[in-house]
């Protein structure tokens, strides 16, 4: 964020109006919301962002001091309780409307669910994690009708292990006293003389044919009726939906996706899906172009400026949209002196732990001081300074940037992103929230 | 920890050799321990008790089970998990101590040539230097250099240039600089093939096996009562020479025979970067003072260290202090230091063992002592060593197995100075791309399991086999596992999961053996968490507590 920096930068006319910085789902729902409706857009990102280490589960509220059964009546309680959290910004109607949005910009994947009920999923490990929305390839995981289960791991596959995860599900605690039957189930299909594919290797396999009719092969006569068959989650990239179709009618049983370990294929294939259509809408996608710094005067973003190879870029804009993550993602720092920081704007924070407090518990699954820092907002999701005051008035922070939640714990995470991006757009596109 | 169902000691995870069901277990007449024929009490008649399994206890097993005595040890954990497998993983040259400390250095001048033929699978040899920073006073060089000749530690000066271009992260400000032949010596290898050597000559190795107490008669120890603490089971060893090779737990055995043994347990602690920041040992060349070496082991770099005196070597608490001052001492031999990642840290106690108070621990002789407790306090059939490092484990061994010896009267002399460790025996160091080399000739022909650490499905499976292991953390001391940069992220799980379809441990017991794992962990990474490194833990919340959700698994 040097001066020098600024003055190479090439400085045009405002070819935007509003640039995105981040790529992850909170970045892509404002960019592709207003892009729609006939903004000019532009996301500059680093690199792919947290779609591709998360599964394509729409998480709003899952837990608070225990597990949600319907979002939609927690929601008012859970946001007077934690008053600086993302969810008491936005309100119930608005994350609905994100909702009904986000499953309507991707109608091909075939969303289900909503906000009033809470489905239970299988993790990869079989916990049972209460969700909002889940894509078509896992509308039959859902654990609360109780029911008999088949999970099927593949050879080759060292991210699922379905006899723990069959084992684990098995003991769920149900609603209504319902129980689920587990059992795992192991195949071998042929993987040529690559042994270690990983979770995209053997999504593409799942695209071929030959390889699908292996599967089906070995699988078929192993299934008793009745059975739910769950896979992990690399059941095709594009033609996921065509894939899932075939399985269920060649081996006659419902077959379902479990989200593994990152590389996240579902997370993928919404990316695909989101960035396809932001193109089609005129929108711009710049990855591999980092913010190095911005220009602001009297409360206001001019612009932001790119690193990339040769020369730094100034991207000029009515509104900008601050998208970057937590600390998973960049977005937020701990330096070697223990200072936290903002990445993009150096923001003023929230939540940060004081020089005498400790930033961790000693304890791993305590609740961490430091998990809740991050950017307060206003209900436009515009930065605060205190209370209410917008540190520039046209720059909005949306997903994991923000302040208060601690979403891996609350089962939060894509819902705090879909609505915050959708609220960052509508504000900048004038709608009354 | 869940724990696994288990009917006799051999068959105990974690043990080494066959079931002892079919040797010589039988159920204990003695009417006197009716009380405790409720649960099961096996008994084993030996030579020698080994208590202890650090690299100490390892050598004294094995080099007792070479000379042809009936050996058992026991270790109330798993192997190489007191100071053993707590240390920086240097393997001495002597310069050290060259100036302070003579006999300990003539001892590593020694050990270190008898290492570097029985343990080259253990050893990298990265070489030595000592190195005068703009801190430190240059004519302690001249010191050094008497001292090292005085010792025998070889030695030369090398010209800065010559240094810098080898080590080129170090401070240009060096003004002298001297070469010796430390190494890296990777310390559970070490300890786990003089486990596996001693077995092969007939020792039982009995981990996770606690001595409750020692059976006195007549002023003579006889034997040991022991706890399996995997399955709650009472053991009766009888032996005729007990070997405490407990290190700075040392006191608190020779306590159980009303013995009094001194040990000052010197806490240090160490942290481990990401990344060679130094392919070579670097010594700051001054007197031994806090973090004043780097040594470069595996993929990691390890600074160390501190000595600071405590009460309890069970009680190691790292403070931020000692690790600012890590990283401030880091800052000097390499500038920049701070912004490396550091992965983990952790804290080891020195078994020092003083004949009088003394009250700095780091004045305390780094050499070793054999007790022969029938001379100094009437005991008999009772032998303690205690002091000593790793880089002596063998000589240790040697001397404590002599006392046995001549307390039974016979002469057998050692041969572990000869006889290379399982392993060793082709004579070739370990190096650092022996791994990456290994996996190279058909890239993704294999299943990785630890990226970090390039650990093969093969690989674990057959440490599963060999070791019985009912902890993630008992497999990641056997190959190295969630010890890179991710620590653990990705590999847990999958190893929980192959843990579990090996049918070693039942449902509750890997899930325990993951959450287990993740806050063991948590102890190590909290302490030094920032830069990217936190950024690396913020990602693997993501995966343990977001994607798979394992706070929530079925109680």
């Amino acid at each position: 964020m040097t001066e020098a920096r600024w003055s190479v930068a090439r400085v045009g006319p405002a070819a935007y109006d509003t640039v995105v910085i981040g790529a992850g789902l909170a970045g892509l729902t404002a960019a592709l919301r207003l892009a729609e409706a006939g903004q000019r857009v532009a996301v500059l990102a680093k690199g792919v962002g947290a779609t591709h280490l998360s599964p394509a589960t729409i998480d709003v509220l899952g837990y608070d001091d225990g597990a949600i059964a319907s979002p939609a009546e927690a929601l008012p309680g859970f946001a007077a309780a934690h008053h600086g959290h993302p969810y008491s910004r936005v309100s119930v109607d608005l994350l609905r409307a994100s909702l009904a949005w986000f499953q309507d910009c991707l109608e091909g994947h075939g969303y289900r669910g909503g906000l009033d009920e809470n489905l239970l999923v299988p993790t990869a490990i079989g916990a049972a994690k209460p969700t909002a929305l889940v894509p078509g390839t896992m509308a039959a995981a859902d654990l609360r009708g109780g029911g008999r289960f088949v999970f099927v791991g593949l050879r080759g596959l060292k991210d699922f292990y379905p006899a723990l995860l069959a084992g684990n599900v098995a003991r769920a605690q149900l609603p209504g006293g319902r129980t689920v039957a587990g059992r795992a189930i192991e195949l071998a299909p042929p993987l040529g003389i690559q042994r270690d594919p990983g979770p995209l290797g053997f999504a593409r396999r799942f695209e071929d044919a030959g390889f699908r009719a292996a599967v089906v092969a070995e699988l078929r006569s192993r299934l008793v009726p009745g059975e739910v068959v769950g896979f992990p989650a690399v059941l095709g990239v594009g033609g996921v939906r065509e894939v899932q179709q075939e399985l269920e009618e060649r081996l006659g049983h419902p077959v379902f996706e479990v989200p593994a370990l990152p590389p996240s294929v579902q997370g993928l294939r919404v990316f695909e899906t989101m960035t396809g259509a932001l193109r089609r809408a005129g929108g711009r996608l710049v990855v591999g172009s980092t913010v190095g710094a911005v220009r602001t005067s009297n409360g206001h973003v001019d612009a932001a400026i790119t690193e990339t190879a040769g020369r730094p870029i100034a991207y000029r804009a009515g509104s900008f949209v601050l998208a970057t993550g937590g600390f998973a993602s960049g977005g937020l720092e701990l330096d070697a002196s223990g200072r936290i920081r903002e990445t993009v704007f150096d923001l003023p924070l929230s939540g940060v732990p004081g020089p005498n407090e400790p930033r961790l518990a000693r304890e791993y699954f305590d609740d961490h001081p430091i998990s809740r820092a991050g950017v307060a907002v206003d209900e436009k999701m515009r930065p605060v300074n205190g209370e209410t005051e917008p540190v520039y008035e046209n720059l909005h922070a949306v997903g994991a940037t923000l302040a208060g939640a601690v979403p891996w714990r609350e089962a939060s995470g894509n819902g705090i992103s879909l609505a915050s991006g959708y609220a960052a757009a509508e504000a900048i596109l004038g709608v009354p929230s | 920890m869940g724990t696994v169902p288990l009917t006799a000691v051999g068959n105990a995870p974690g043990c080494w050799d066959r079931p002892l069901r079919d040797q010589s277990l039988r159920a204990s007449p003695c009417a006197q321990h009716a009380a405790i024929l409720a649960r099961r009490v096996a008994t084993l008649e030996t030579d020698v008790l080994v208590v202890g399994g650090g690299s100490t206890g390892a050598g004294v097993a094995r080099d007792a089970a070479m000379r042809g005595f009936a050996t058992v040890l026991v270790e109330r954990g798993d192997l190489a998990t007191g100071t053993t497998g707590r240390f920086h993983g240097l393997l001495h040259s002597g310069g050290r101590y060259a100036v302070k400390d003579p006999v300990a250095a003539r001892e590593c001048v020694v050990e270190n040539a008898v290492l570097r033929r029985i343990a080259t699978d253990c050893i990298e040899d990265t070489g030595g230097l000592f190195v005068s920073t703009p801190w430190d006073d240059p004519e302690f060089g001249d010191s050094f250099l008497e001292g090292c000749g005085a010792t025998g530690v070889p030695v030369a000066e090398v010209s800065v240039a010559e240094v810098l271009r080898r080590e080129p992260r170090l401070d240009p400000g060096i003004t002298r600089a001297f070469e010796v032949p430390d190494a890296a010596i990777d310390p559970w290898k070490l300890v786990s093939t003089n486990a596996r050597s001693a077995a092969e000559h007939g020792a039982r190795i009995l981990p996770y096996h606690r001595v409750d107490g020692l059976e006195v008669r007549s002023d003579k120890v006889v034997g040991a009562r022991v706890v399996n603490e995997q399955t709650g089971d009472d053991v009766r060893i009888r032996s005729r020479i007990v070997v405490n090779a407990a290190g700075a737990w040392a006191g608190q055995i020779a306590e159980l025979a009303g013995c009094g043994v001194t040990v000052l347990p010197g806490k240090g602690i160490m942290i481990a970067m990401n990344h060679r920041l130094v392919n070579t040992v670097v010594n700051r060349c001054k007197p031994p003072s806090d973090g004043d070496i780097i040594v470069p082991i595996r993929t990691v770099s390890v600074i160390g260290t501190t000595d600071v005196r405590v009460a309890d070597p069970d009680e190691l608490e790292v403070t931020d202090g000692e690790v600012e001052e890590m990283l401030d001492e880091g800052e000097k031999l390499i500038p920049g230091f701070r912004q490396a990642r550091a992965l983990r840290v952790w804290a080891g106690a020195r078994p020092l063992f003083a004949s009088d108070e003394v009250t700095d621990t780091r004045d305390v002789s780094r050499t070793h002592a054999v007790l022969d407790h029938a001379a100094r306090d009437g005991v008999g059939g009772f032998v303690s060593i205690t002091g000593g490092k790793t880089t002596t484990y063998r000589l240790m061994a040697e001397h404590a197995v002599d006392a046995v010896c001549a307390k039974l009267g016979v002469n057998r002399p050692t041969a572990t100075h000869e006889e290379p460790l399982p392993g060793s025996e082709n004579g070739h160091f370990y190096t650092l791309g022996s791994r990456l080399r290994a996996r190279e000739p058909v890239p993704g022909s294999e299943e990785i399991i630890c990226e970090c650490e390039l650990i093969t499905r093969e690989r674990l499976v057959q440490a599963m086999a060999q070791r019985r292991p009912t902890s993630i953390d008992d497999i990641r001391r056997a190959v190295r596992l969630g010890m890179g940069p991710c620590q653990g992220g990705f590999c847990i799980y999958r190893t929980a999961g192959i843990l579990h379809g090996f049918e070693r441990l039942d449902q509750e017991a890997a899930n325990s053996a993951l959450l287990d794992f993740l806050q063991e962990r948590w102890k190590g990474v909290q302490p030094i968490l920032h830069g990217d490194q936190f950024r690396q833990a913020r990602l693997d919340d993501w995966i343990f507590q977001g994607l798979l959700d394992v706070q929530h698994l079925p109680e």
